[in-house]
C-alpha cells in the first residue's frame, strides 16, 4: 500500500530535547512509602470506594468501582494496608483535592489472580466491560475512558494509534515503542478487533526512528499489516485531529468525534494498557512517565498510579536553580502548584523547569496584527481577530470567529512577536461565555419555573371555581327537583320555607360567583399563554 | 502566573521591524549613490524627530517610553515618510510630515497595532495638499551635488526651476496633457531611464531586492507585492496594448514612482492593510487599481498614498467577508 500523507495548516517546530531523555531504558520506579490513589481518574466521573480503612489489599485489586457511562474502575498499585479514605490535593493547576485512597506498601508486590480475557468467548459487550474494570483510559493526557471510545466505535473502518508524541521533552512513548512494540501492537489489535475496523494506521513523527524501526519489526515478526508511517515532526502532529487529518485527510470539526467520520484513534500506550488487560488481566496500576528537563538524569520510568510525585523526582536529581516543575509538555502542559501530589493516569511526563532552560515571556507588546499566529494555528483561525474579541470583551464576535475550535495548542502565543499570553485570552473569554451561558439558562429555568407556577396557581383556580360551580348546579337541580317531586305530590303551590329560600339564594350567589371567577381565570390563563415579552 | 506555553520562539516586535529597516538598506543606497546623500539627512532628521515626538506622546500619555521606542517601529514610520517625500524637502518639512504620521496617524489612535491608516501615507497626503509646490520638487538623478542638497535641506532659498527636473510620472503626464507628443516620444526626454525615471529605475531595484529578502525571511507573504505588481501590470498593460500613444507600458510603471516601496513596504503594513490571505490580495490590489487610476486621470502625479488610505478605509469590511475556512468545517475529505 502507497502511504498518502495530508498536510494540516500551520504547526510549529520547537527544539525537540528528545534526546535527554530518549537514551535510557525505562526503569522501575522504587516503590514509595504510600500511596495516594485519587478515584478520580478520568475526567466526569469519581469511582466508589469499595475498600475500608484498615483493609488488606492485594495489588490490583478494585478499590474504586466504575460508576455512570464514563466511570472506570480504580485498584491498588501495589498490596498492602489501606490507610486512609480522604480528599487530598490534586496535580490539577487549581491542586483542589479529591477523594483517594491511601495504601501503605508492604513492599510485596502480591498481585491478585490474574486471569486472562477470552474475547472469543464472552463477546465485544463483555470486553468493554472487562476494560472498565481494568480502569483502561487514554494515556496520551486526556484520560478519556476506552470502552466509552469503544463503545461509540460503529461503523468505523480505521483504527489509528498515534505514536506522534509531538510536545518537546515527552519519550515515554518512543521507550514504550522502542521498548515493547511487539505488546503495542498486539494491543492495537485488539482495539481493532473490538471497534470491528478494517485498516490499522500507526503515525510515528519521523523524530523517532528507533521507534519506527521497532514497531516496524514487530509487524513483520508478527506478520501484521499494519501501515506504520512515520509523519512530519511538526507540533501538534499528536492532537488526535491533526494525526487523524495528516493520515487520512479527514477533518473532524469541533465538537465532533472521530467515529462520526469512520475513525478512531488511540495513542500507543493506552495500546498497551489494553493488551495487558486482555491478554494478562492485569489492571492499569502504574504508567510510562518521562522525568526530564533541568536535572542530572532524565529518563522515563514506570511508575505506580498513587506516587507522590516529589518521592518521584528525587529519582531525577534536580538541578538547583529548578524553579518549576511541570505537569505534561511545556505547550500545553501546567505547572505543579504542589509537589505532594500523585501521579495520575493522564501524568505522561514532569519537566524541571528553570529560568534559563523556559525563561518567563518577555513583556506583552501590542499586537501588530502581523499574521504570524494565523500562519501557525492549525485549526485556522485568525487567532488575532480572537484576541482582539476576547480583549474588548466582545464575546459574540468571539464565536462567531469560532473560538470554540480553539485546540489552546499554544502554537500562537509560541510564535507571537509582541509575546502576547494568546491562550490565557482564549481561556479567559472560553470561560466568560460558559459561565455566561450557565447564568443564562439559569435564569431561563427560574422563568419557566415562575411562568409554570403561575399557571399552576390559574389552574387550580379555575379548577376550584368548576368544581365550585359544578356543586351550585348539582345544587340547584336538586333543589329544582324537589319543588317538581313537591309540586304534584300537594296539588297545591309549595309554600317555600324561609331556610329554603335562603339555600337557594345562596346557591344562586355562589354559582354566579363562580361564573365570574371561571371568566376570570380564563382570561387570566389567556394572559400567560401569550408569549412573555 | 505564568500559564502554557512555557516555551516561546525568538521572535519580537523589535526584529520584526529591524529586518524591515534591514530591507530598505539597498534602495537607500541605491538611493544616495543615484540621487545624492541629501536623502540620509533627511533620514537623520526624521529619525530623531519620530523618536522625540513617540516619547513626547507616551509621556503625555503615561505610557512606558522606552519599550515603545526600543522596538523600532517608530523609526520605520520616519524611513518610509522620507523615502516618499523628496530628498531635498526642507528639514522642516520633513519634521513636520513625520510629526504628523507620529502623532496624529498613530498615538491619537492609541499608538502601536491600533491606527487605522498607515502613517506615512497620512503624512504624505497631508503634506502634498498643503506643500504641493514643496512637495512636487524633485532632484534629477546625478544632476545635484550633496552641496546644494544639504542647502535646501537646511532651507536655502530655491532657485528651483534651475536646479531640479520634473520626474519621469510628472514628465509624462505633463508632457501628455500638453499635447507633446506620444509616450515614446516623450520618453525620450532627460527625465526619462530605460525603464522608469532616469536613475530611479535603481532604486526601484534596491527595493525590490529588499523586498525579497523579506519574503524570504518570513516578515511578509507574497499576497500583497504580487497582487499590487500584478494589478498594476495588468491594467497598465491593458490599456497600454490599446493605446500605447497615451498610455505608458506596464514596466515604466512598475519601475516609477513609489511603486516598488509600495509593493513590498508601504501595502505590507501588517497593522493597516487586510490579514487574511484573501483580504490581502484584495487589498493591494484595490490599492494599485487606484495608483494607476490617479497616476492617469487624477490631479497628481502619484496616487498610491490616496490608494493606500482608500484600502484601508475598507479593511475592516475586507477582513470580515474574507475569513479564511476553519479546521473542520466545510471542505475537507468527506
Amino acid at each position: 500500500m502507497i502511504a498518502r500523507l495530508f498536510k494540516f495548516h500551520g504547526g510549529v517546530a520547537p527544539e525537540g530535547h528528545k534526546d535527554e531523555s530518549a537514551g535510557t531504558p525505562i526503569r522501575r520506579a522504587p516503590l514509595p512509602s504510600r500511596l495516594v490513589v485519587p478515584l478520580r481518574q478520568s475526567p466526569r466521573t469519581t469511582a466508589r470506594c469499595c475498600v475500608e480503612v484498615g483493609q488488606k489489599v492485594l495489588k490490583g485489586q478494585r478499590i474504586g468501582e466504575a460508576e455512570g457511562g464514563f466511570g472506570t474502575a480504580v485498584h491498588a498499585p501495589t498490596s498492602g494496608t489501606v490507610v486512609d479514605f480522604a480528599p487530598y490535593p490534586m496535580a490539577h493547576p487549581s491542586g483542589l483535592p479529591t477523594r483517594c485512597v491511601v495504601i501503605e506498601p508492604d513492599g510485596e508486590e502480591r498481585w491478585i489472580e490474574r486471569t486472562p480475557f477470552d474475547i472469543d468467548a464472552a463477546g465485544r459487550d463483555a470486553a468493554l466491560a472487562w476494560l472498565r474494570d481494568c480502569g483502561v483510559v487514554g494515556l496520551g493526557g486526556a484520560a478519556f475512558p476506552s470502552h466509552v471510545k469503544l463503545g461509540s466505535s460503529g461503523g468505523v473502518d480505521t483504527l489509528i494509534l498515534n505514536g506522534a508524541e509531538c510536545e518537546p521533552w515527552i519519550t515515554c512513548d518512543d521507550r514504550l515503542m522502542r521498548e515493547r512494540a511487539a505488546e503495542v501492537l498486539a494491543g492495537a489489535r485488539i482495539l481493532f478487533r473490538l471497534i470491528g475496523a478494517r485498516e490499522l494506521l500507526i503515525g510515528i513523527e519521523d523524530n523517532k526512528p528507533e521507534a519506527i524501526a521497532a514497531m516496524r519489526a514487530a509487524a513483520r515478526d508478527a506478520g501484521d499489516e499494519a501501515s506504520i508511517l512515520p509523519v512530519p515532526a511538526l507540533y501538534p502532529m499528536g492532537g488526535e485531529k491533526q494525526l487523524i487529518r495528516a493520515l487520512t485527510g479527514i477533518e473532524i470539526p469541533y465538537g465532533r468525534f472521530g467515529a462520526e467520520y469512520g475513525v478512531q484513534c488511540f495513542n500507543v500506550g493506552t495500546a498497551h494498557a489494553a493488551w495487558r488487560a486482555i491478554v494478562h488481566g492485569e489492571p492499569l496500576v502504574d504508567r510510562i512517565v518521562t522525568l526530564t528537563g533541568n536535572v542530572a538524569h532524565a529518563g522515563n520510568w514506570e511508575v505506580l498510579i498513587g506516587t507522590p510525585i516529589d518521592e518521584l523526582l528525587a529519582l531525577a536529581g534536580p538541578a538547583a536553580d529548578t524553579d518549576r516543575w511541570l505537569m505534561g509538555g511545556p505547550m500545553m502542559g501546567f505547572a505543579l502548584p504542589r509537589l505532594d501530589v500523585p501521579v495520575i493516569k493522564a501524568c505522561n511526563c514532569i519537566i524541571a523547569a528553570s529560568p534559563t532552560l523556559m525563561p518567563p515571556p518577555p513583556p506583552e507588546q501590542p499586537c501588530i496584527r502581523c499574521g504570524e499566529c494565523a500562519r501557525a494555528c492549525p485549526a485556522e483561525l485568525q487567532p488575532f481577530e480572537l484576541y482582539w474579541f476576547s480583549r474588548a470583551r466582545n464575546f459574540d464576535k468571539a464565536r462567531d470567529y469560532h473560538l470554540f475550535d480553539c485546540i489552546e495548542c499554544g502554537c500562537c502565543a509560541y510564535v507571537c512577536p509582541s509575546h502576547i499570553p494568546l491562550v490565557d485570552y482564549y481561556r479567559f473569554a472560553k470561560s466568560e461565555i460558559v459561565a455566561r451561558e450557565r447564568d443564562r439558562n439559569a435564569a431561563d429555568q427560574a422563568r419557566e419555573r415562575f411562568e409554570f407556577r403561575n399557571f399552576r396557581q390559574d389552574r387550580e383556580k379555575e379548577e376550584k371555581a368548576a368544581r365550585f360551580a359544578a356543586k351550585a348546579a348539582e345544587t340547584r337541580a336538586r333543589a329544582a327537583g324537589e319543588a317538581t317531586a313537591e309540586t304534584p305530590a300537594a296539588g297545591a303551590p309549595a309554600a317555600a320555607s324561609p331556610g329554603d329560600a335562603a339555600d337557594k339564594k345562596k346557591a344562586l350567589i355562589a354559582a354566579a360567583l363562580a361564573r365570574a371567577q371561571a371568566q376570570k381565570a380564563a382570561a387570566a390563563a389567556h394572559d400567560t399563554e401569550d408569549p412573555a415579552p | 502566573m505564568i500559564h502554557s506555553p512555557y516555551i516561546r520562539k525568538p521572535a519580537s516586535v523589535q526584529r520584526v521591524m529591524g529586518l524591515v529597516l534591514l530591507a530598505l538598506l539597498p534602495g537607500i543606497a541605491a538611493y544616495a549613490h543615484t540621487v545624492g546623500a541629501g536623502i540620509l539627512v533627511n533620514l537623520g532628521i526624521a529619525t530623531c524627530t519620530a523618536l522625540a515626538a513617540e516619547a513626547l506622546v507616551l509621556a503625555l500619555r503615561k505610557r512606558p517610553v522606552a519599550i515603545a521606542l526600543s522596538d523600532l517601529s517608530a523609526v520605520l514610520s520616519a524611513w518610509l515618510v522620507v523615502l516618499c517625500f523628496p530628498p531635498i524637502a526642507p528639514w522642516w518639512l520633513t519634521m513636520l510630515g513625520v510629526t504628523v504620521a507620529i502623532v496624529i496617524a498613530k498615538q491619537l489612535y492609541g499608538g502601536l497595532g491600533q491606527n487605522p491608516f498607515n502613517p506615512a501615507m497620512v503624512a504624505y497626503c497631508a503634506m502634498i495638499v498643503a506643500y504641493p509646490a514643496l512637495m512636487s520638487q524633485w532632484p534629477p538623478a546625478g544632476g545635484m551635488d550633496f552641496g546644494t542638497q544639504l542647502g535646501l535641506i537646511l532651507g536655502g532659498a530655491r532657485d528651483i526651476d534651475g536646479l531640479t527636473g520634473a520626474t519621469a510620472l510628472d514628465a509624462l503626464r505633463t508632457g501628455l496633457h500638453a499635447g507633446a507628443g506620444p509616450v515614446d516620444v516623450l520618453r525620450q526626454g532627460p527625465a526619462f531611464g530605460f525603464l522608469g525615471g532616469s536613475g530611479w529605475e535603481w532604486i526601484a531595484l534596491g527595493y525590490l531586492a529588499g523586498g525579497l529578502f523579506l519574503l524570504a525571511a518570513r516578515v511578509i507573504t507574497w499576497h500583497m507585492p504580487a497582487a499590487f505588481i500584478a494589478t498594476l501590470s495588468l491594467v497598465s498593460g491593458l490599456f497600454w496594448l490599446v493605446d500605447p500613444a497615451r498610455f505608458a507600458s506596464p514596466l515604466f510603471h512598475l519601475a516609477s514612482g513609489g511603486a516598488m516601496l509600495a509593493a513590498f513596504f508601504i501595502v505590507t503594513d501588517p497593522v493597516s492593510g487586510a490579514t487574511t490571505p484573501r483580504g490581502k490580495l484584495i487589498f493591494a490590489a484595490g490599492v494599485a487599481l487606484v495608483a494607476w487610476t490617479i497616476r492617469n486621470f487624477g490631479a497628481y502625479p502619484e496616487g498610491i498614498a490616496f490608494g493606500v488610505l482608500l484600502m484601508n478605509l475598507c479593511v475592516p469590511l475586507i477582513d470580515m467577508k474574507t475569513q479564511p475556512r476553519v479546521f473542520g468545517h466545510r471542505g475537507g475529505r468527506r
